[in-house]
């Protein structure tokens, strides 16, 4: 996931705004990005449930794909051939969750899915951009046009307080429900903005052309109930949330269905729908779907104080030598005052407060499988 | 009484035969915010450079060295329950163990105030 120290690292639009916040810098997905500023990890999370938090998410892909018949409709089928979901569902001016599978049912990358009307904006991750552009291109060239934004960049406003910054340069916004997606004008800017994010909160997620975010950025952080976020508390407000980070909590080994993203796949797309398969994967993923996995992604909240981090081995009981499974993700949820952890567990052992053992520097220590959202989510629905 | 430092980041009072341990201010900026803090049990005889405590952050675990070798005296109870003593106080409040020194030879590979702040600067 991490760049190679050799390589230079890239810089976003937002990169000497970053510097003069007294951001602390760290490569990530091969780019130098703000891991936290002055405020500090806790404080920026809480304020981002409390208030407003603004995220630099410049380093994500974003693609236009457009059929070249003009019919959105069109690429909306096309996209099909490489996720499981329904996308020829999604409404003009809505957006959806979505996956990338390969032939063994693992999932390549997840992404966000919109459609613009006459086109589908696509959001994914940094680190598999290029190869998702380069799959994108190997499989719908035949009737699609693939464009990347690479001139644009991405911000991510989320918290109680989003929507009353965002609406005083954009009052359209307050009329946006969760997963609503368009083009709007923000402070005179043309922008994309979908009610979306990554926190559990309520909140936008905005792509402006490269030239301006500055301006706009600088425009949101005027208002003094937003502050600017780095990527610590992004992932800690997301592992609160229980979304998955991709790369660690699914990658290519692991299914929609192992993953427990069975509700990101709708019904048309499974056995006896209207367009049942015809993606990478699909005879093992609908098997899947039918007869269940093997293993299953779990919350688990350890008893105890200490974390339980990405890799800690996990077991039955605490003497038993057979690992039966590992945390993906996992560390300290600042709003729960206390560790939160996701892995996978064999699915006899994911039920609801099943109680597990993590080895953490030679002690096993307790966690219980836990429901996600730990902390509950506030989309406006 | 003296106070000595470790290039790993952590400082020891010496008083007599008995020294208390801590990490630095600079060391509790770097890490962030304290959520966690495991010390070594009493009674625990630690060499040198041994992992004798862990200070975890939001983000990431650090291991705490024993800079010097002896027997844990004492630890400090209140970090467990108030972890963040660590940020608020990391020379004074938030000291993590007391050793018996075991041999006052290893001290003087350590450095002094002037010294420390010269290796952080």
């Amino acid at each position: 996931m991490l760049a190679r120290e050799t390589s230079p690292l890239k810089q976003t639009p937002l990169h000497a705004l970053h510097l003069a916040r007294g951001a602390k810098m760290v490569p990530f997905a091969g780019y130098d990005m703000p891991v936290q500023y002055t405020a500090g990890v806790l404080k920026e999370h809480l304020h981002t449930r409390k208030e407003a938090g603004l995220f630099d998410v410049s380093h994500m892909g974003q693609l236009v794909l457009k059929a070249k018949s003009g019919n959105v409709g069109d690429a909306a089928l096309a996209l099909e051939k490489l996720v499981p979901q329904d996308i020829v569902g999604i409404a003009p001016g809505r957006q959806r969750y979505a996956q990338f599978t390969n032939d063994d049912g693992g999932l390549l990358d997840d992404l966000m899915v919109a459609n613009f009307g006459d086109h589908l904006f696509l959001v994914v991750n940094a680190a598999c951009k290029a190869e998702d552009e380069a799959h994108l291109r190997a499989h719908l060239s035949d009737t699609c046009e693939i464009v990347s934004l690479a001139d644009r960049a991405l911000i991510a406003l989320q918290g109680p307080k989003a929507e009353s910054a965002l609406a005083k340069l954009c009052p359209d916004v307050s009329s946006m429900k969760f997963m609503d997606a368009g083009p709007r004008r923000v402070a005179d800017i043309d922008c994309f903005v979908s009610r979306s994010g990554y926190t559990g909160e309520d909140g936008f997620e905005i792509s402006v052309p490269a030239g301006k975010a500055e301006a706009l950025v600088t425009a949101l952080l005027d208002n003094p109930d937003v502050l600017p976020i780095g990527l610590g508390a992004r992932d800690s407000l997301r592992l609160e949330a229980g979304l998955c980070l991709y790369g660690h909590d699914i990658d290519t080994t692991t299914t929609p269905v192992e993953g427990a993203l069975e509700w990101s796949v709708q019904k048309v797309r499974r056995s006896g729908g209207a367009r049942a398969g015809g993606f990478p994967g699909a005879d093992k993923i609908l098997a899947q779907f039918a007869q269940g996995a093997a293993r299953r992604r779990v919350g688990l909240r350890p008893d105890g104080r200490a974390p339980v981090r990405e890799g800690a081995a996990l077991f039955a009981d605490p003497t038993s030598t057979e690992q039966i499974g590992k945390v993906t993700s996992g560390g300290f949820g600042p709003s729960l005052n206390a560790p939160v952890a996701m892995g996978y567990l064999p699915t006899s052992l994911s039920a609801l407060d099943t109680t597990v053992f993590a080895e953490v520097r030679g002690q096993r220590l307790p966690l219980k499988v836990a429901a996600t959202p730990f902390v509950p989510n506030t989309y406006k629905r | 009484m003296t106070t000595l430092y470790t290039s790993d980041h952590e400082w020891l009072r010496i008083e007599g035969d008995v020294a208390t341990i801590g990490i630095t201010d600079y060391a509790q900026s770097q890490l962030g915010d304290v959520v966690f803090v495991e010390l070594p049990k009493v009674g625990r005889s630690l060499k040198k450079a041994e992992a004798a405590a862990v200070v975890e952050s939001v983000k990431a675990a650090s291991d705490v060295y024993a800079p010097i070798t002896g027997d844990v005296i004492e630890v400090n109870e209140a970090l467990a329950a108030e972890p963040a003593l660590v940020n608020s106080d990391a020379g004074g409040k938030a000291w993590f163990f007391k050793l018996k020194i075991a041999d006052k030879g290893e001290l003087g590979g350590l450095m002094d105030e002037a010294a420390y702040a010269a290796h952080t600067a």
